[in-house]
């Protein structure tokens, strides 16, 4: 049965893991957090050592035919686009590859026209072999047309639900594909019969209440465990940082409370990933690298182009799917960075606090991709 | 009773093997390699470069020195058999030892091997001339099965990878060294030396420790107890455990007293 259709009993029958859950990010004292926070370190040195896996976003378009309140890309934003052409993707990679990434993400808004699947799927044959680990961050597809980005060698997708609360999701995605709740909840199980290994989920914390998004997306862990058992879930908590369109967050998580989240999801689920991304500050990023985290993004960008300048030549605006040639500095991005460190500097920092930064932890050799 | 360790020919002082990952460096895990006195060390091969091309950011094997150890590559990262047969042949024509420790888990949160994928990988690897490590559940018919088809050793796990609890499959590793023609080597969820020292006094002929050692506070120092407990342990077997003596003594006062009488 598909995700969408249990969600709801998940939530009002709960299992034992999830009541674990619940009691655990309940409100709690100092002393209470530094247990949860040993318990949570001593769990991710055990099953994942002294390690911190590094990948970083690349970008390919910031085209979109949604409209969402909070998200830069939005398409009711003026702002400057473009997609990046295959050649351009290639400079972005091996400027990332250079820097010493062997896992990157390939990131793009949602728009058939400009991010097709021909597209990429072309981007993936390109950037394979240059890049061992190549996962995709796009809009929900149908398994068949996952199936070709597979077999060019994607190894993962992330897909985040946004909000698990149905009502703040239709009054968050205002039009276009995203509108649809179910079929967004239900795209990790696609992804993973089209053959992806690795299955990235999250919450965007800031839209609703973030006890209650915690529960659903524990919920969705459960369920992937058991349906999707051979891929390596991971699941990300990003905060909603400040974009174009000057959305606020209504539900916002604090520091406090996001470290024992993420220190709660360890203890109920020690062996999956936790990502954490640039959104957040180096001093908070310092603070949880040791305590759950096991995937960290550095000096990331998060427009097209973003790392070498690609695709200055050919910014446009787009209004009601017409490209109007425009001028600027570069296109827009999705969201505030915050921690803006070199990728070299956050590794240092790593080092610092006893764990090894992790370039490569995948060889394309093992699927062989044709 | 042996005092080395024979595998596929090849003789061995040390009883401890040790895996490379979790460490907080390629430093201080080197530093533990050299500390636990190991012989035989194991490499995940996605963690390293094959290319030929000297990746600085994947260079874990400039930190292995071939000339003190066996590397002995591992396959972790394959989910079935095919891609554990692809990363062997990868490793044996990039130059590295065509020795392999097999290592299949479709199950990414467990790291449970799987049996059916093993065995057909060994299958194939075995008529490749590779010598083969098979890690396996504590299955002792599995063990025996891979056996019969030539794999170098079987490595029974004592729990799942990283849970550090010990020997939880006790009973069904001591029929694995009850049965075995080839050494036995228990890998998998040794936590400490105890249960290192634990397993050695079953019996095992070697125990593989990878996490115990590289998530300690001082890597270096819990190499060497490790090494010290296989020591000890292997010291006690070879002089004649008490618990093991009834069935051990060929010549006891009684056997004496009845062939006398024949």
């Amino acid at each position: 049965m598909p995700f969408s259709s249990e969600l709801s009993r998940a939530l009002s029958d709960q299992s034992p893991l999830l009541r674990r859950l619940e009691r655990l990010i309940a409100p709690v004292d100092d002393a209470g957090l530094s247990r949860m926070a040993r318990e949570s370190t001593t769990l991710t040195r055990r099953y994942f050592g002294r390690t911190m896996r590094l990948f970083a976003p690349l970008y390919l378009s910031n085209e979109c035919i949604n409209s969402c309140s909070y998200c830069g890309f939005s398409k009711e934003n003026a702002i400057l686009r473009v997609t990046l052409e295959l050649d351009e993707v290639a400079k972005e990679a091996e400027h990332l590859a250079a820097q010493g990434f062997r896992n990157i993400l390939l990131v793009a808004g949602e728009h058939p026209k400009f991010v097709s699947g021909g597209y990429m799927e072309a981007c993936l044959r390109r950037l394979t072999p240059l890049i061992p680990s190549v996962s995709l961050e796009v809009a929900p597809m149908e398994t068949a047309d996952y199936i070709p980005l597979v077999r060019a060698g994607a190894e993962g997708l992330v897909v985040y639900q946004e909000t698990y609360h149905p009502e703040t999701y239709a009054g968050m995605h205002l039009s276009g594909p995203k509108k649809d709740y179910a079929w967004r909840l239900d795209c990790p199980e696609r992804a993973y019969e089209a053959g992806f290994r690795r299955i990235g989920i999250g919450a965007l914390f800031g839209l609703w209440h973030w006890r209650d998004e915690a529960l659903a997306l524990a919920a969705q862990v459960e369920h992937l465990l058991r349906s999707c058992w051979k891929a390596q879930l991971t699941v990300s908590l990003p905060r909603l940082r400040p974009a174009a369109g000057e959305f606020q967050p209504t539900h916002p998580l604090p520091d406090r409370e996001f470290i024992q989240l993420l220190c709660a999801l360890r203890i109920c689920f020690p062996q999956i990933g936790i990502v954490m991304s640039t959104r957040e500050p180096s001093n908070l990023r310092d603070t949880v690298a040791p305590l759950g985290v096991t995937m960290m993004s550095a000096g990331s960008h998060t427009e097209p182009g973003g790392y070498t300048g690609q695709g200055k030549d050919h910014l446009h605006r787009t209004i009601r799917g017409r490209q109007i040639a425009a001028q600027g500095e570069g296109a827009e991005g999705q969201f505030a960075i915050s921690d803006d460190r070199s990728p070299e500097a956050v590794a240092a920092r790593l080092r610092d606090l006893g764990l090894e930064p992790v370039w490569k932890d995948w060889d394309a050799a093992i699927l062989n991709a044709a | 009773m042996s005092r080395t360790l024979k595998i596929a020919g090849r003789e061995f002082s040390s009883r401890l093997l040790l895996g490379t990952g979790k460490f907080s460096s390629n430093e201080t895990m080197r530093d533990a390699l050299a500390a636990s006195g190991t012989e035989i060390v194991t490499v995940a091969l996605r963690r390293a470069d094959l290319s030929g091309k000297k990746d600085p950011f994947a260079n874990i094997l400039d930190f292995i020195d071939p000339k003190k150890y066996l590397l002995l590559p591992n396959t972790s990262g394959a989910m079935n058999a095919e891609e554990a047969v692809r990363l062997a042949r990868l490793a044996a024509a990039a130059g590295l030892p065509q020795w392999v420790k097999l290592e299949i888990h479709p199950d990414p949160h467990y790291l449970l091997p799987d049996p059916i994928e093993t065995f057909k990988a060994a299958e194939i690897l075995v008529k490749e001339g590779f010598v083969v490590l098979p890690y396996i559940n504590a299955d002792p018919v599995l063990a025996k099965r891979l056996q019969d088809i030539g794999t170098a050793t079987v490595m029974p796990l004592g729990s799942p990878i990283g849970s550090n609890r010990g020997l939880e499959t006790r009973a069904q590793i001591a029929m694995i060294i009850n049965q075995a023609t080839v050494p036995v080597v228990v890998d998998a969820g040794i936590g400490a030396p105890s249960h290192a020292a634990e397993a050695m006094e079953m019996g095992a002929d070697a125990v593989l420790v990878n996490t115990a050692i590289a998530a300690a506070r001082d890597p270096v120092r819990m190499a060497r107890a490790f090494k010290v407990s296989v020591e000890a342990a292997r010291e006690a077997v070879e002089a004649g455990l008490p618990t093991q003596l009834d069935h051990a003594e060929a010549t006891s006062p009684l056997a004496a007293f009845l062939a006398a009488g024949k």
